[in-house]
């Protein structure tokens, strides 16, 4: 697979504040990458110096093998898509779909046929007359789309697409994108702080913080083995559990427990000796019939019940660490009550107490 | 179940009772009344002592509307009445003021609203330290450049010219115009500007296509600021204009206060009153474009 989109020791700074930072990137042809973060982590800075919108202070970047570091948005051959969807409001849907297309002088019959095939496939054909203020949020975004779509493009960038949509239509344009990237089969890079869009849509995620990319990889991975403790809290909802503790003769210990790590996938040897932190996720714990299996079990109090209606979560205390569990739906338990959790060590997290990164 | 019926409601219902003479709505309307009266006094008599002839203002009633309407200071102050040693009213300072106001109000908005543009949306090298130097220059007083740019226009050739203060109406309306401009173009959302960029319009393509279609508010504002404000000027008139190329209000002002013969209070107030015409109909025509596009101008600096 050749590399679509190639970023090569990017760096940006305005002033003395350094926004980005020896940042290296290489996207393959007809992937779907996810730029993952919280607000202020430089993803959306990232996006825009993709598109060419911001002036890089260093570093290459590379679309299609062409050098586009210093070419104008327009001759980089992407295609944008913003969150407040940036329509024309003074042109129709129609002017707004063509206006790029006649910028670049296209013949008015390649226009009609590119604009017409854009709004078959997004749906939009009624609404081509009217004017961007007649139309909903999420047909706006549509048109958004389809005006990066006429520009039949190999690289689109969304720039946190579905924010401005209210919860429902942000699920089903969301199922939209999808489906629009495994039929057309162009590399998309799309900036997001929701991560189950980035869980669901991605090929690839590349998580960010303070300007660089902590972890790059499959959402499996990132969610599986997170390679510190800032990815590992960051990805999950409810977020994960987390107990100080120190590593001894081949077990965790924390208080007065001891969490045997038979099984545990160290990326490193297993230390003799050290602190650490593990981390368990609320729905990686067991429960019910099954914690006879589970290779370290320990009774808890039930402190808090939230139903969410599939899953049920509760809050309990773990050697006097706040402890957070996810139970199915259907089961029945009251406040108060006794229960008895297991953890199986294959499915948890260490991190190095000092440097956080994982073990 | 509960069962509820309209019987079961007690008390007051239906919309909430106004009392036409409360407190509040007297003081309120006898405020508003007091500062209508104050404004419109003095419009009132103007208006009517034009429409009187000198006999009855010799009266001294200047309260009474006229005896007799005549419309004849009307068409003495428009193409009669003597500024100086010439005696043809109004009208030539009335066209003089039209060839000054019109490409004034042009060029000036021109400029500004491009120079709004490039400082908003094209954050080029040194555009702060330019804008700075801009707005500084509003606050300098206008006597300070009086001279120099005398001297400056004489050099040029233009001194005493209609061209020459047309010129010096643009520059002076180009920092507050700028600001004006930049303040409302980097009002709009900044993503329809990326949008257009990544669509391949260039510098001129997203001014003209994209930021002035949506710009009709300030280009009001704009036009009626620059309109009144150059219409109403005085002192450049005086100063940067000859006798032959006098502006309105000058003319005016040699109209009202020439001291030879009587005074014709009349032909005085019917000489304002056309002098004040023109930036009263922009007002009226535009008034609520104005006040969307100062509001709109306002909200981000």
């Amino acid at each position: 697979m050749t590399n679509s989109v190639e970023i090569k020791k990017l760096d940006l700074h305005f002033g003395a504040v350094k926004v980005l930072q020896d940042l290296n990137l290489d996207i393959g042809k007809g992937e779907f990458l996810v730029l993952l973060g919280s607000s202020g982590c430089g993803k959306s800075t990232l996006l825009n110096c993709i598109a060419g919108l911001l002036d890089v202070s260093g570093g290459q970047i590379h679309i299609n093998g062409t050098n586009v570091t210093w070419a104008e948005p327009s001759e980089r051959g992407i295609g944008m898509v913003f969150q407040s969807y940036a329509l024309y409001p003074q042109m129709t849907v129609e002017g707004n779909l063509s206006f790029g297309l006649k910028n670049a002088k296209l013949p008015k019959a390649e226009i009609e046929s590119r604009v017409k095939r854009a709004s078959e496939i997004l749906q939009i054909e009624p609404l081509l007359k009217r004017k961007p203020a007649a139309l909903s949020g999420g047909q706006r975004q549509r048109v958004a789309i389809g005006r990066a779509l006429v520009r039949d493009v190999d690289v689109f960038l969304f720039d946190e697409p579905l924010s401005n949509l209210d919860a429902k239509l942000r699920a089903d344009l969301r199922v939209e994108i999808k489906r629009l990237h495994h039929s057309l089969q162009n590399t998309m890079i799309y900036v997001t702080h929701d991560q189950i869009e980035a869980m669901t849509l991605a090929d690839r995620i590349a998580i960010m913080r303070g300007g660089q990319i902590m972890q790059l990889g499959s959402p499996d991975e990132i969610y599986g083995r997170p390679v510190n403790k800032y990815v590992a809290d960051f990805i999950g909802s409810p977020s994960m559990n987390f107990l100080d503790g120190r590593i001894q003769g081949g077990a965790f210990h924390v208080g007065d427990l001891s969490i045997p790590l038979d099984g545990y996938d160290f990326a490193g040897g297993s230390p003799v000796d050290a602190d650490a932190t593990i981390g368990i996720r609320p729905e990686h714990v067991v429960t019910g019939e099954l914690v006879g299996n589970a290779a370290f079990q320990v009774d808890v109090e039930v402190s808090l019940i939230e139903p969410t209606g599939s899953d049920t979560l509760i809050d309990c205390t773990v050697a006097g660490n706040h402890f957070r569990v996810r139970m199915d739906g259907q089961s029945r338990v009251s406040l108060g009550e006794k229960l008895r959790i297991g953890i199986n060590p294959s499915m948890a997290s260490l991190f190095d107490a000092k440097s956080e990164l994982r073990l | 179940m509960v069962e509820t019926t309209s019987h079961s409601f007690t008390g007051p219902h239906g919309p909430k009772p106004k009392k036409a003479l409360s407190r509040r709505n007297i003081f309120l309307y006898g405020t508003l009344f007091v500062v209508t009266l104050y404004y419109a006094l003095p419009l009132y008599i103007m208006i009517v002592t034009s429409l009187k002839g000198m006999p009855e203002i010799r009266l001294g009633n200047i309260f009474a509307p006229p005896l007799e309407v005549t419309f004849e200071p009307w068409v003495k102050a428009w193409s009669q009445a003597c500024t100086g040693l010439t005696c043809d009213g109004l009208s030539t300072g009335f066209w003089n003021s039209v060839r000054i106001t019109i490409p004034s109000v042009i060029l000036s908005i021109i400029i500004a609203s491009v120079n709004g543009y490039a400082l908003a949306n094209w954050k080029f090298k040194g555009a702060n330290v330019f804008f700075t130097i801009l707005i500084f220059g509003a606050f300098i007083p206008y006597q300070v450049m009086l001279y120099p740019i005398v001297i400056m226009l004489r050099e040029i050739g233009l001194y005493g010219s209609l061209t020459g203060l047309v010129i010096v109406h643009t520059v002076f309306g180009m920092p507050i115009l700028t600001l004006l401009f930049r303040n409302y173009f980097s009002s709009l959302p900044e993503e329809l500007f990326k949008a257009a960029r990544v669509d391949g319009a260039g510098f001129w393509g997203i001014y003209f296509r994209i930021m002035v279609p949506m710009s009709l508010p300030i280009f009001t504002v704009a036009v009626i600021l620059q309109v009144t404000g150059i219409w109403n000027d005085f002192l450049f008139g005086v100063v940067y204009t000859g006798p032959d190329s006098y502006p309105m209000t000058v003319s005016l002002n040699n109209i009202v206060n020439s001291t030879q013969g009587v005074k014709e209070y009349n032909v005085n107030m019917a000489a304002t009153i056309i002098t004040g015409l023109v930036p009263l109909t922009i007002y009226f025509v535009s008034g609520k474009l104005f006040v969307r596009g100062i509001a709109a101008g306002a909200v981000k600096g």
